[in-house]
């Protein structure tokens, strides 16, 4: 908080609130940087010689040379890490080795596709588990709360395959035959024109994601109704109701917004598993995909994403927390 | 959580010690039992096998009979003995990676939050720059350029679960530094490893268990999410996630194939998941009396 004593009150105001969140995001930048080299370094020592698998075993040597020269992979290692970094900056993301096409057009693609079952995810989680977590603090150490606490203990503890294994078992292929197994979806068709292909990726998801975020609804629920001001707004003869959805709930939404975007973060996270699962064409199955052919500039592309994303919801959720943290404090001091 | 209070405080000693305190806990003690028994199932399993878990005994996808109890997998070999086998792995691997991310971090946390200084804030932003990339992502790429061993596999996992565990250790070990205790062992000259074991580690031991579990659970689930994916172990070893993707296509006829392997890796990530569980009541519990 090195503010400048001759500023006025509000510019010290503002710049004082910014300023930690300025230095968050220099460091989440140094962070990324750090991620990208770590990304190309990791891409560069795959085995395999990369103008050898896109000729094949019968090209000459000089077709070798010349490729690998045409690629930039005679240079040395810092300056082909610029010029990937420069063009990732001006948006040339380079050409898949594997089929030719630009990674910026199949990137988009994948992004679309994983963005979509996200925010599908997390447009349901949200609403989702304070209605939960509200209905387990109405009942709580009742059975339904019981019942709520030990199902929310196996869905965090359990791996989002098995979760997503058990759904196909019960909808699409041992029990019922209602929703699709593999969730097919034609390059360049919107997701949302397949609705019954997201619903199966899209609850795998949701389940361990509500079922965390509505433990934290039930506790602040619980703690705001304990409140003297809850119980005023009860003796004033208020509906039960009315004081759970005008004056609790709106008290318990706050805390739980930071852990809100820490779960959007590992939702970004745990794509790879979930795409991989359904075969649902996102960033995570693009990835599983370009692993298994070395493609490294389709590998390095998703990486880059996957990871931006899931940083970037961390950053908010971590900045969400440090802001109640501090207004916790002004709250007590006064 | 004041409901609570009343009925484990009367039957424990006054000043019983924060482990002792952890176990009247019947989560963790379930925890415990639970994780106890799928070590010897998974120990015993290999050698009560009725068959050898690599070798074809029927057609593929045959249902269970009395020659394969649960069946046969998408290659005929016999679901029961892979199932019993398909533990090995998981049951070092997750263990050890969960008690190294532990051990670490927690040495990292105490050390640091003791000490502070310029390696506190170089080690914590490192640490940092490690909690900003997802775990699957850095085990994928790592396994992908190494290949798939399982030595690699643990380091990577406790890569991932370590700088998590520091972070929470260190918010629990903090507001410790300013407690009389502490202040008083400083004050008559304790030197600083003998503060940092004596007093901060076991006023830390409640996070510790929370965070062994949940660990424990965690490195379950990154291990056999990466030999689901085809990442972890290889085929043809027998390992419960593998199972899972080799026999997806045929949950529709033959089920068993998929969803034994799949109870086992839910009742063991359960267990961690008491454990965690538990500790976190007991933690709030105490919390709520200091």
């Amino acid at each position: 908080m090195t503010v400048d004593s001759q500023n006025d009150n509000v510019t010290i105001g503002v710049f004082a609130r910014l300023q930690p969140l300025l230095a968050r995001l220099l460091q989440g930048l140094l962070t990324l940087l750090a991620v990208s080299l770590l990304i190309f370094l990791a891409a560069r020592a795959l085995p395999g010689d990369v103008a050898n698998m896109i000729l094949g075993q019968s090209a000459t040597q000089e077709q070798l040379d010349s490729l690998r020269v045409q690629l930039g992979l005679d240079q040395p290692l810092w300056w082909q890490y610029l010029i990937w970094l420069g063009g990732i900056l001006r948006g040339d993301w380079g050409t898949s080795l594997s089929n030719g096409q630009p990674v910026a057009d199949l990137l988009a693609l994948g992004v679309r596709n994983s963005a979509t079952l996200s925010g599908v995810a997390l447009a349901v989680m949200l609403p989702l588990s304070l209605l939960v977590g509200v209905i387990a603090a109405q009942f709580r150490d009742g059975f339904v709360d019981k019942i709520f606490l030990g199902m929310s203990m196996v869905a965090n503890a359990v791996p989002d395959f098995v979760t997503g294994t058990v759904l196909v078992a019960l909808f699409a292929t041992t029990v019922l035959h209602v929703l699709p197994a593999v969730s097919f979806i034609p390059p360049g068709d919107s997701p949302f024109s397949y609705p019954d292909a997201l619903v199966l990726p899209a609850t795998t998801v949701i389940i361990p994601g509500v079922m965390y975020l509505a433990r934290l609804v039930r506790v602040a629920v619980i703690d705001v109704m304990a409140t003297e001001y809850i119980q005023t707004a009860e003796l004033k003869g208020l509906s039960p109701s009315r004081v759970l959805f005008r004056h609790a709930l709106p008290n318990a939404v706050a805390p739980i917004i930071p852990a809100a975007s820490l779960v959007a973060a590992f939702t970004v996270g745990g794509v790879v598993v979930v795409e991989y699962l359904f075969a649902y064409p996102g960033v995570g199955s693009a990835l599983v995909d370009a692993v298994t052919n070395r493609d490294l500039p389709v590998i390095q592309a998703n990486v880059l994403v996957i990871a931006s994303a899931y940083f970037i919801f961390n950053l908010i959720a971590d900045s969400l927390a440090q802001r109640d943290e501090a207004a916790g404090q002004r709250q007590s001091k006064a | 959580m004041e409901m609570t209070l009343t009925t484990h405080q009367r039957v424990r000693p006054r000043r019983a010690s924060g482990w002792w305190r952890l176990w009247a806990s019947a989560q963790v003690r379930w925890g415990v039992i639970l994780l106890a028994a799928m070590t010897a199932l998974v120990v015993v399993g290999p050698f009560v096998a009725p068959y050898d878990p690599a070798a074809p005994v029927g057609k593929p996808y045959d249902v269970p009979s009395a020659v394969a109890w649960l069946g046969t997998d998408n290659l005929g070999r016999d679901v029961l003995s892979r199932v019993l086998s398909g533990g090995v792995y998981l049951a070092w691997m997750a263990p050890v990676s969960a008690l190294l991310s532990v051990v670490i971090g927690a040495a990292v946390a105490l050390v640091t939050a003791y000490y502070r200084g310029w390696t506190d804030l170089v080690l914590m932003r490192s640490l940092d720059v490690l909690l900003a990339f997802p775990g699957i992502l850095l085990t994928l790429l790592c396994v992908s350029v190494f290949g798939p061993q399982p030595i690699l596999l643990v380091g990577l996992v406790v890569l991932t679960l370590m700088p998590g565990v520091a972070r929470v250790i260190r918010g629990a070990a903090i507001p410790l530094l300013d407690r009389e205790y502490v202040l008083w062992a400083k004050a008559v000259g304790t030197p600083g490893p003998v503060i940092i074991l004596r007093e901060l580690l076991p006023n830390v031991s409640s996070p510790l268990l929370v965070e062994l579990g949940l660990r424990l659970s965690w490195s379950v689930g990154i291990l056999s999410s990466m030999s689901f994916i085809g990442y972890g172990i290889q085929p043809p070893a027998a390992d419960w996630g593998l199972m899972v993707s080799e026999n997806g296509t045929g949950l529709g006829t033959q089920p068993f194939a998929v969803l034994a392997p799949i109870l086992m890796i839910i009742l063991y990530t359960i267990g961690g998941g008491l454990i965690a569980e538990g500790a976190a009541r007991v933690m709030a519990r105490t919390e709520g009396k200091a």
